[in-house]
Protein backbone atom coordinates (compact mmCIF):
# COMPACT_ATOMS: atom_id res chain seq x y z
CA UNK A 1 0.00 0.00 0.00
CA UNK A 2 2.65 1.93 -0.41
CA UNK A 3 1.46 3.46 -3.40
CA UNK A 4 -1.77 4.76 -1.92
CA UNK A 5 0.28 7.15 0.70
CA UNK A 6 2.31 8.30 -2.55
CA UNK A 7 -0.53 9.39 -4.09
CA UNK A 8 -3.30 10.39 -1.81
CA UNK A 9 -4.28 13.36 -2.98
CA UNK A 10 -5.04 12.31 -6.37
CA UNK A 11 -6.97 9.29 -5.09
CA UNK A 12 -9.63 11.81 -3.13
CA UNK A 13 -9.47 13.99 -6.06
CA UNK A 14 -11.05 10.93 -8.25
CA UNK A 15 -12.97 10.26 -5.07
CA UNK A 16 -14.64 13.23 -5.47
CA UNK A 17 -15.01 13.29 -9.23
CA UNK A 18 -16.79 9.87 -8.78
CA UNK A 19 -18.84 10.95 -6.85
CA UNK A 20 -19.92 14.82 -9.00
CA UNK A 21 -20.73 11.67 -12.06
CA UNK A 22 -22.31 9.28 -9.67
CA UNK A 23 -25.33 11.54 -8.06
CA UNK A 24 -26.76 13.55 -10.61
CA UNK A 25 -27.84 10.95 -12.78
CA UNK A 26 -29.07 8.79 -9.74
CA UNK A 27 -31.17 11.88 -8.77
CA UNK A 28 -32.33 12.60 -12.28
CA UNK A 29 -33.24 8.83 -13.28
CA UNK A 30 -35.15 8.88 -9.91
CA UNK A 31 -37.25 11.93 -11.54
CA UNK A 32 -37.57 10.65 -15.31
CA UNK A 33 -38.67 7.18 -13.66
CA UNK A 34 -41.37 8.69 -11.43
CA UNK A 35 -42.67 10.77 -14.36
CA UNK A 36 -42.37 8.17 -17.27
CA UNK A 37 -43.59 5.03 -14.66
CA UNK A 38 -46.92 7.54 -13.47
CA UNK A 39 -47.69 8.03 -17.79
CA UNK A 40 -46.93 4.12 -17.92
CA UNK A 41 -49.14 3.26 -14.93
CA UNK A 42 -52.41 6.02 -15.99
CA UNK A 43 -52.19 4.97 -19.31
CA UNK A 44 -52.75 1.79 -20.15
CA UNK A 45 -52.11 2.31 -24.07
CA UNK A 46 -48.80 3.59 -23.29
CA UNK A 47 -47.69 0.94 -20.65
CA UNK A 48 -47.03 -2.07 -23.48
CA UNK A 49 -44.77 0.38 -25.01
CA UNK A 50 -42.83 2.32 -22.87
CA UNK A 51 -41.75 -0.73 -20.61
CA UNK A 52 -40.60 -2.31 -24.10
CA UNK A 53 -38.20 0.70 -25.17
CA UNK A 54 -36.75 1.50 -21.77
CA UNK A 55 -36.16 -2.42 -21.47
CA UNK A 56 -34.00 -2.37 -24.98
CA UNK A 57 -32.27 1.01 -23.80
CA UNK A 58 -31.08 -1.31 -20.69
CA UNK A 59 -29.39 -4.20 -23.41
CA UNK A 60 -27.28 -1.50 -24.92
CA UNK A 61 -23.50 -2.33 -23.44
CA UNK A 62 -22.58 0.70 -21.43
CA UNK A 63 -19.20 1.30 -23.27
CA UNK A 64 -21.15 1.66 -27.14
CA UNK A 65 -23.94 3.79 -25.22
CA UNK A 66 -21.03 5.80 -24.28
CA UNK A 67 -19.38 6.46 -27.85
CA UNK A 68 -23.09 7.28 -29.35
CA UNK A 69 -24.41 9.92 -27.13
CA UNK A 70 -21.75 12.31 -28.04
CA UNK A 71 -23.19 11.60 -31.19
CA UNK A 72 -27.24 12.21 -30.66
CA UNK A 73 -26.39 14.74 -27.98
CA UNK A 74 -23.78 16.85 -29.20
CA UNK A 75 -21.43 16.25 -26.16
CA UNK A 76 -17.63 15.97 -26.21
CA UNK A 77 -16.64 12.28 -25.81
CA UNK A 78 -14.58 12.72 -22.89
CA UNK A 79 -16.65 14.76 -20.90
CA UNK A 80 -19.34 14.59 -17.56
CA UNK A 81 -22.32 15.14 -19.61
CA UNK A 82 -21.40 12.22 -21.80
CA UNK A 83 -21.39 10.53 -18.77
CA UNK A 84 -24.12 11.66 -16.61
CA UNK A 85 -26.39 11.00 -19.66
CA UNK A 86 -25.48 7.33 -20.56
CA UNK A 87 -25.79 6.98 -16.69
CA UNK A 88 -29.00 8.56 -16.60
CA UNK A 89 -30.41 6.56 -19.37
CA UNK A 90 -29.77 3.45 -17.41
CA UNK A 91 -31.03 4.23 -14.67
CA UNK A 92 -34.27 5.16 -15.99
CA UNK A 93 -33.97 1.88 -17.51
CA UNK A 94 -33.76 -0.07 -14.49
CA UNK A 95 -36.11 2.08 -12.81
CA UNK A 96 -39.51 2.49 -15.01
CA UNK A 97 -40.79 -0.83 -14.80
CA UNK A 98 -40.84 -0.76 -10.63
CA UNK A 99 -41.95 3.04 -10.97
CA UNK A 100 -44.84 1.62 -13.30
CA UNK A 101 -45.42 -1.80 -10.90
CA UNK A 102 -45.31 0.52 -7.83
CA UNK A 103 -48.09 2.83 -8.67
CA UNK A 104 -49.82 0.06 -9.92
CA UNK A 105 -49.50 -1.72 -6.30
CA UNK A 106 -51.59 1.52 -5.05
CA UNK A 107 -54.99 0.13 -3.83
CA UNK A 108 -57.63 1.03 -6.05
CA UNK A 109 -59.59 1.90 -2.77
CA UNK A 110 -57.37 4.48 -1.44
CA UNK A 111 -57.31 6.26 -4.70
CA UNK A 112 -61.49 6.33 -5.04
CA UNK A 113 -61.09 7.43 -1.55
CA UNK A 114 -58.81 10.24 -2.15
CA UNK A 115 -61.30 11.60 -5.08
CA UNK A 116 -63.82 11.33 -2.37
CA UNK A 117 -62.73 13.29 0.21
CA UNK A 118 -62.13 15.70 -2.32
CA UNK A 119 -58.16 15.78 -3.39
CA UNK A 120 -57.29 16.92 -7.15
CA UNK A 121 -54.81 14.64 -9.10
CA UNK A 122 -52.08 16.67 -8.37
CA UNK A 123 -52.78 16.47 -4.49
CA UNK A 124 -53.36 13.13 -4.94
CA UNK A 125 -50.39 12.29 -6.41
CA UNK A 126 -48.39 13.84 -4.40
CA UNK A 127 -49.74 12.98 -0.75
CA UNK A 128 -51.22 9.98 -1.91
CA UNK A 129 -49.71 7.91 -4.44
CA UNK A 130 -45.92 9.27 -4.10
CA UNK A 131 -45.85 8.26 -0.71
CA UNK A 132 -47.71 4.99 -1.23
CA UNK A 133 -45.18 4.20 -4.42
CA UNK A 134 -42.15 4.65 -1.96
CA UNK A 135 -40.77 2.06 -0.79
CA UNK A 136 -41.10 -0.01 -3.85
CA UNK A 137 -39.32 3.00 -5.69
CA UNK A 138 -37.09 3.24 -2.92
CA UNK A 139 -35.63 -0.51 -3.15
CA UNK A 140 -35.07 0.30 -7.16
CA UNK A 141 -33.40 3.24 -6.44
CA UNK A 142 -31.03 1.17 -4.17
CA UNK A 143 -30.59 -0.86 -7.02
CA UNK A 144 -29.58 2.03 -9.79
CA UNK A 145 -27.12 3.97 -7.32
CA UNK A 146 -25.65 0.66 -6.86
CA UNK A 147 -25.00 -0.19 -10.60
CA UNK A 148 -24.06 3.59 -11.16
CA UNK A 149 -21.83 4.04 -9.12
CA UNK A 150 -19.57 1.08 -10.46
CA UNK A 151 -20.60 1.90 -14.23
CA UNK A 152 -18.82 5.19 -13.62
CA UNK A 153 -15.44 2.97 -13.76
CA UNK A 154 -16.41 1.99 -17.69
CA UNK A 155 -15.55 5.58 -18.69
CA UNK A 156 -12.07 5.49 -17.71
CA UNK A 157 -11.21 3.30 -21.20
CA UNK A 158 -11.72 5.99 -23.10
CA UNK A 159 -10.80 8.74 -20.81
CA UNK A 160 -13.33 10.09 -18.45
CA UNK A 161 -11.44 10.55 -15.25
CA UNK A 162 -13.34 8.81 -11.96
CA UNK A 163 -12.08 5.74 -9.61
CA UNK A 164 -12.04 3.86 -12.60
CA UNK A 165 -8.81 5.95 -13.79
CA UNK A 166 -6.86 3.92 -11.09
CA UNK A 167 -7.88 0.67 -12.86
CA UNK A 168 -6.28 1.68 -16.57
CA UNK A 169 -3.54 3.61 -14.64
CA UNK A 170 -2.58 0.65 -12.43
CA UNK A 171 -3.30 -1.41 -15.36
CA UNK A 172 -0.67 0.26 -18.04
CA UNK A 173 2.02 1.14 -15.01
CA UNK A 174 1.45 -2.17 -13.26
CA UNK A 175 0.86 -0.81 -9.85
CA UNK A 176 -1.31 -3.91 -8.28
CA UNK A 177 -2.38 -1.42 -5.03
CA UNK A 178 -3.21 1.26 -7.39
CA UNK A 179 -6.17 -1.38 -9.25
CA UNK A 180 -6.97 -2.59 -5.96
CA UNK A 181 -7.49 0.97 -4.03
CA UNK A 182 -10.06 1.62 -6.41
CA UNK A 183 -11.95 -1.30 -6.63
CA UNK A 184 -12.10 -1.01 -2.64
CA UNK A 185 -12.76 2.96 -2.95
CA UNK A 186 -15.41 1.84 -5.28
CA UNK A 187 -17.29 -0.46 -3.40
CA UNK A 188 -17.06 1.71 -0.77
CA UNK A 189 -18.80 4.89 -2.65
CA UNK A 190 -21.57 2.32 -3.34
CA UNK A 191 -22.41 1.60 -0.17
CA UNK A 192 -22.14 4.97 1.26
CA UNK A 193 -24.64 6.44 -1.51
CA UNK A 194 -26.67 3.18 -0.91
CA UNK A 195 -26.70 4.21 2.82
CA UNK A 196 -27.57 7.74 1.78
CA UNK A 197 -30.50 6.14 -0.08
CA UNK A 198 -31.69 4.35 3.45
CA UNK A 199 -31.61 7.79 5.29
CA UNK A 200 -33.54 9.77 3.40
CA UNK A 201 -35.90 6.83 2.71
CA UNK A 202 -36.33 6.69 6.49
CA UNK A 203 -36.68 10.40 6.87
CA UNK A 204 -38.74 10.98 4.25
CA UNK A 205 -40.76 8.05 5.42
CA UNK A 206 -40.61 7.89 8.44
CA UNK A 207 -44.09 5.57 8.58
CA UNK A 208 -42.11 2.84 7.02
CA UNK A 209 -39.39 0.59 9.08
CA UNK A 210 -36.47 -1.05 7.56
CA UNK A 211 -38.34 -4.36 7.41
CA UNK A 212 -41.01 -3.36 5.48
CA UNK A 213 -38.62 -1.60 2.56
CA UNK A 214 -36.76 -4.88 2.59
CA UNK A 215 -40.06 -6.65 2.19
CA UNK A 216 -41.02 -4.45 -0.53
CA UNK A 217 -37.18 -5.25 -2.73
CA UNK A 218 -38.20 -8.79 -2.88
CA UNK B 1 -25.30 13.02 -36.81
CA UNK B 2 -23.03 12.73 -40.44
CA UNK B 3 -21.07 10.74 -37.69
CA UNK B 4 -23.39 7.92 -38.06
CA UNK B 5 -23.54 7.85 -41.72
CA UNK B 6 -19.32 8.11 -41.82
CA UNK B 7 -20.07 4.56 -39.27
CA UNK B 8 -22.90 3.23 -42.17
CA UNK B 9 -19.85 3.71 -44.39
CA UNK B 10 -17.27 2.01 -42.50
CA UNK B 11 -19.56 -0.80 -41.86
CA UNK B 12 -20.69 -1.06 -45.65
CA UNK B 13 -17.24 -1.64 -46.69
CA UNK B 14 -16.62 -5.12 -47.66
CA UNK B 15 -12.75 -4.87 -46.82
CA UNK B 16 -13.67 -4.14 -43.20
CA UNK B 17 -15.09 -7.91 -42.76
CA UNK B 18 -13.28 -10.12 -44.04
CA UNK B 19 -9.94 -11.20 -42.59
CA UNK B 20 -8.53 -12.12 -39.22
CA UNK B 21 -9.34 -8.72 -37.65
CA UNK B 22 -12.57 -8.51 -40.04
CA UNK B 23 -15.71 -8.11 -38.39
CA UNK B 24 -17.42 -11.27 -39.51
CA UNK B 25 -14.54 -12.58 -37.13
CA UNK B 26 -14.72 -9.89 -34.38
CA UNK B 27 -18.29 -11.17 -33.93
CA UNK B 28 -17.16 -14.78 -34.10
CA UNK B 29 -15.27 -14.54 -31.37
CA UNK B 30 -17.76 -11.94 -29.11
CA UNK B 31 -20.21 -15.05 -29.37
CA UNK B 32 -17.57 -17.33 -28.80
CA UNK B 33 -16.47 -16.14 -25.24
CA UNK B 34 -20.06 -15.41 -24.43
CA UNK B 35 -21.06 -18.55 -25.18
CA UNK B 36 -17.89 -20.72 -23.74
CA UNK B 37 -18.47 -17.84 -20.28
CA UNK B 38 -22.15 -18.74 -19.89
CA UNK B 39 -21.68 -22.32 -20.12
CA UNK B 40 -18.62 -22.59 -17.61
CA UNK B 41 -20.81 -20.03 -15.46
CA UNK B 42 -24.03 -22.81 -15.74
CA UNK B 43 -21.97 -25.33 -14.75
CA UNK B 44 -20.94 -23.75 -11.93
CA UNK B 45 -24.39 -21.64 -10.86
CA UNK B 46 -27.30 -23.91 -11.59
CA UNK B 47 -26.22 -27.02 -9.64
CA UNK B 48 -25.82 -24.94 -6.57
CA UNK B 49 -28.36 -23.08 -7.12
CA UNK B 50 -30.79 -26.14 -7.27
CA UNK B 51 -29.54 -27.69 -4.58
CA UNK B 52 -29.99 -24.23 -2.39
CA UNK B 53 -33.42 -24.18 -3.78
CA UNK B 54 -34.05 -27.55 -3.04
CA UNK B 55 -32.88 -27.81 0.74
CA UNK B 56 -33.40 -24.12 1.54
CA UNK B 57 -29.85 -24.48 3.19
CA UNK B 58 -27.53 -21.80 2.79
CA UNK B 59 -29.63 -19.17 1.25
CA UNK B 60 -28.59 -16.39 3.03
CA UNK B 61 -24.78 -16.84 2.35
CA UNK B 62 -25.74 -17.16 -1.82
CA UNK B 63 -27.64 -14.15 -1.15
CA UNK B 64 -24.88 -12.08 0.33
CA UNK B 65 -22.00 -13.57 -1.51
CA UNK B 66 -24.19 -12.51 -4.81
CA UNK B 67 -24.87 -9.07 -3.99
CA UNK B 68 -21.51 -8.90 -2.67
CA UNK B 69 -19.89 -9.75 -6.39
CA UNK B 70 -22.63 -7.68 -7.45
CA UNK B 71 -20.87 -4.54 -5.89
CA UNK B 72 -17.54 -5.27 -7.95
CA UNK B 73 -16.54 -3.21 -10.76
CA UNK B 74 -16.05 -5.28 -13.84
CA UNK B 75 -13.21 -3.08 -15.20
CA UNK B 76 -11.06 -3.53 -11.51
CA UNK B 77 -11.80 -7.05 -11.52
CA UNK B 78 -11.04 -7.74 -14.89
CA UNK B 79 -7.08 -5.47 -15.07
CA UNK B 80 -6.37 -6.93 -11.63
CA UNK B 81 -6.73 -10.38 -13.06
CA UNK B 82 -5.31 -9.18 -16.17
CA UNK B 83 -1.84 -7.91 -14.68
CA UNK B 84 -1.42 -11.21 -13.01
CA UNK B 85 -2.33 -13.98 -15.82
CA UNK B 86 -0.73 -11.45 -18.55
CA UNK B 87 -2.59 -10.60 -21.76
CA UNK B 88 -4.78 -13.40 -23.51
CA UNK B 89 -8.31 -14.83 -22.68
CA UNK B 90 -8.05 -16.09 -19.69
CA UNK B 91 -8.27 -13.00 -17.40
CA UNK B 92 -11.66 -10.98 -19.19
CA UNK B 93 -13.07 -15.11 -19.22
CA UNK B 94 -12.64 -15.55 -15.20
CA UNK B 95 -13.80 -11.98 -14.82
CA UNK B 96 -16.89 -12.81 -17.17
CA UNK B 97 -17.60 -16.19 -15.22
CA UNK B 98 -17.71 -14.05 -11.76
CA UNK B 99 -20.33 -11.62 -13.58
CA UNK B 100 -22.83 -14.07 -14.76
CA UNK B 101 -22.85 -16.33 -11.83
CA UNK B 102 -25.38 -14.23 -9.46
CA UNK B 103 -27.83 -13.77 -11.77
CA UNK B 104 -27.84 -17.92 -12.66
CA UNK B 105 -27.69 -18.85 -8.91
CA UNK B 106 -30.23 -16.38 -8.32
CA UNK B 107 -32.97 -17.81 -11.41
CA UNK B 108 -32.09 -21.45 -10.28
CA UNK B 109 -32.37 -21.09 -6.19
CA UNK B 110 -35.43 -18.79 -6.85
CA UNK B 111 -36.99 -20.70 -9.36
CA UNK B 112 -36.57 -24.22 -7.15
CA UNK B 113 -38.33 -22.57 -4.30
CA UNK B 114 -41.13 -21.02 -6.43
CA UNK B 115 -42.35 -24.48 -6.73
CA UNK B 116 -45.38 -24.85 -4.52
CA UNK B 117 -44.90 -26.80 -1.06
CA UNK B 118 -48.15 -28.82 -2.47
CA UNK B 119 -46.42 -29.73 -5.84
CA UNK B 120 -43.35 -31.43 -3.60
CA UNK B 121 -45.64 -32.80 -1.09
CA UNK B 122 -47.59 -34.79 -3.64
CA UNK B 123 -44.63 -36.12 -5.40
CA UNK B 124 -43.29 -36.82 -2.12
CA UNK B 125 -46.57 -38.85 -1.35
CA UNK B 126 -46.67 -40.79 -4.57
CA UNK B 127 -43.00 -42.13 -3.84
CA UNK B 128 -40.52 -40.00 -5.67
CA UNK B 129 -37.39 -40.29 -4.48
CA UNK B 130 -35.54 -36.58 -3.94
CA UNK B 131 -33.45 -37.14 -7.07
CA UNK B 132 -37.08 -37.91 -9.37
CA UNK B 133 -38.75 -34.36 -7.16
CA UNK B 134 -35.58 -32.77 -8.25
CA UNK B 135 -35.24 -33.89 -11.91
CA UNK B 136 -38.74 -34.18 -12.51
CA UNK B 137 -40.71 -31.96 -10.57
CA UNK B 138 -39.03 -29.06 -9.31
CA UNK B 139 -36.59 -28.18 -12.09
CA UNK B 140 -39.71 -28.76 -14.95
CA UNK B 141 -41.57 -26.52 -13.25
CA UNK B 142 -38.54 -23.64 -11.76
CA UNK B 143 -37.88 -23.89 -15.51
CA UNK B 144 -39.12 -20.03 -16.93
CA UNK B 145 -37.54 -18.34 -13.81
CA UNK B 146 -34.41 -20.32 -14.72
CA UNK B 147 -34.19 -19.58 -18.36
CA UNK B 148 -34.69 -15.86 -17.28
CA UNK B 149 -31.14 -16.09 -14.98
CA UNK B 150 -29.71 -17.31 -18.24
CA UNK B 151 -31.31 -14.62 -19.90
CA UNK B 152 -30.45 -11.76 -17.65
CA UNK B 153 -26.70 -13.88 -17.38
CA UNK B 154 -26.06 -14.06 -21.25
CA UNK B 155 -27.05 -10.29 -22.01
CA UNK B 156 -24.87 -8.80 -19.05
CA UNK B 157 -22.18 -11.37 -20.95
CA UNK B 158 -22.41 -10.17 -24.33
CA UNK B 159 -22.23 -6.35 -23.05
CA UNK B 160 -19.25 -6.92 -20.94
CA UNK B 161 -17.21 -9.05 -23.20
CA UNK B 162 -16.76 -5.65 -24.74
CA UNK B 163 -14.62 -5.03 -22.61
CA UNK B 164 -12.28 -7.73 -22.40
CA UNK B 165 -10.66 -6.05 -25.94
CA UNK B 166 -9.14 -4.14 -23.46
CA UNK B 167 -6.67 -6.79 -22.30
CA UNK B 168 -7.48 -9.03 -25.06
CA UNK B 169 -7.43 -8.75 -28.99
CA UNK B 170 -10.83 -10.81 -29.29
CA UNK B 171 -14.30 -9.62 -29.74
CA UNK B 172 -15.90 -6.80 -30.99
CA UNK B 173 -14.87 -4.72 -28.70
CA UNK B 174 -11.13 -4.40 -30.80
CA UNK B 175 -13.36 -1.53 -32.76
CA UNK B 176 -13.80 0.54 -30.30
CA UNK B 177 -10.10 0.69 -29.05
CA UNK B 178 -8.12 0.50 -32.42
CA UNK B 179 -11.04 3.39 -33.25
CA UNK B 180 -10.24 5.10 -29.80
CA UNK B 181 -6.75 4.90 -30.40
CA UNK B 182 -6.51 6.42 -33.97
CA UNK B 183 -9.33 8.85 -33.39
CA UNK B 184 -10.97 7.12 -36.05
CA UNK B 185 -14.87 8.02 -34.91
CA UNK B 186 -16.41 6.14 -37.87
CA UNK B 187 -14.82 2.52 -36.76
CA UNK B 188 -15.38 3.50 -32.80
CA UNK B 189 -19.09 4.36 -33.59
CA UNK B 190 -19.42 1.55 -35.87
CA UNK B 191 -18.05 -1.05 -33.73
CA UNK B 192 -20.89 0.74 -30.99
CA UNK B 193 -23.65 0.05 -33.17
CA UNK B 194 -22.25 -3.67 -33.97
CA UNK B 195 -22.11 -4.25 -30.19
CA UNK B 196 -25.45 -2.99 -29.65
CA UNK B 197 -27.23 -4.52 -32.67
CA UNK B 198 -25.96 -7.82 -31.03
CA UNK B 199 -27.02 -7.30 -27.66
CA UNK B 200 -30.77 -6.29 -29.18
CA UNK B 201 -30.71 -9.62 -31.46
CA UNK B 202 -29.62 -11.28 -28.21
CA UNK B 203 -32.00 -10.12 -26.17
CA UNK B 204 -34.63 -10.13 -28.64
CA UNK B 205 -34.17 -13.92 -29.11
CA UNK B 206 -34.13 -14.98 -25.46
CA UNK B 207 -37.13 -13.22 -24.63
CA UNK B 208 -38.55 -15.79 -27.16
CA UNK B 209 -37.01 -18.41 -25.90
CA UNK B 210 -38.10 -17.32 -22.42
CA UNK B 211 -41.83 -17.22 -23.41
CA UNK B 212 -41.57 -20.47 -25.26
CA UNK B 213 -41.11 -22.04 -21.84
CA UNK B 214 -43.36 -20.02 -20.00
CA UNK B 215 -46.19 -21.41 -22.09
CA UNK B 216 -45.39 -25.14 -20.57
CA UNK B 217 -48.16 -24.82 -18.09
CA UNK B 218 -46.54 -23.96 -15.02
CA UNK B 219 -49.34 -22.32 -12.79
CA UNK B 220 -48.99 -24.60 -10.79
CA UNK B 221 -45.26 -23.64 -9.93
CA UNK B 222 -46.58 -20.64 -8.58
CA UNK B 223 -47.00 -19.51 -4.70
Amino acid sequence: MNWLSQNVDQVVELTLTHLRLSIPPILLSLLLAIAIGYLAHRQRLARGPLLTLTGLLYAVPSLPLLIMIPVVFGTPLRSDATMIIALTIYGVALLVRSAADAFGSVDRSVHETANAVGFSAWARFWRVELPLAGPVLLAGLRVVTVSTVSLVTVGAVIGIQSLGTLFTDGFQRGIQSEILTGVVLTILVGYLLDAACVWSGRLLMPWTRAGAVRGAAR
Amino acid sequence: MTLFFDAFDWLADPAHWSGPSGIQQRIVEHLAITGAVVLIAAALALPLGIVVGHTRRGRGTVVALTSGVRAIPTLGMLTILALNLGIGLTAPVIALVVLAIPPLLAGAYAGIESVSPEAVDASRGIGMTEWELVSRVEIPLALPVIVGGLRSATLQVVATATLAAYVADAGLGRFLFSGLKQREYSEMLGGALLVAALALVLEAMLALVQRLFTTVPSQAGRP
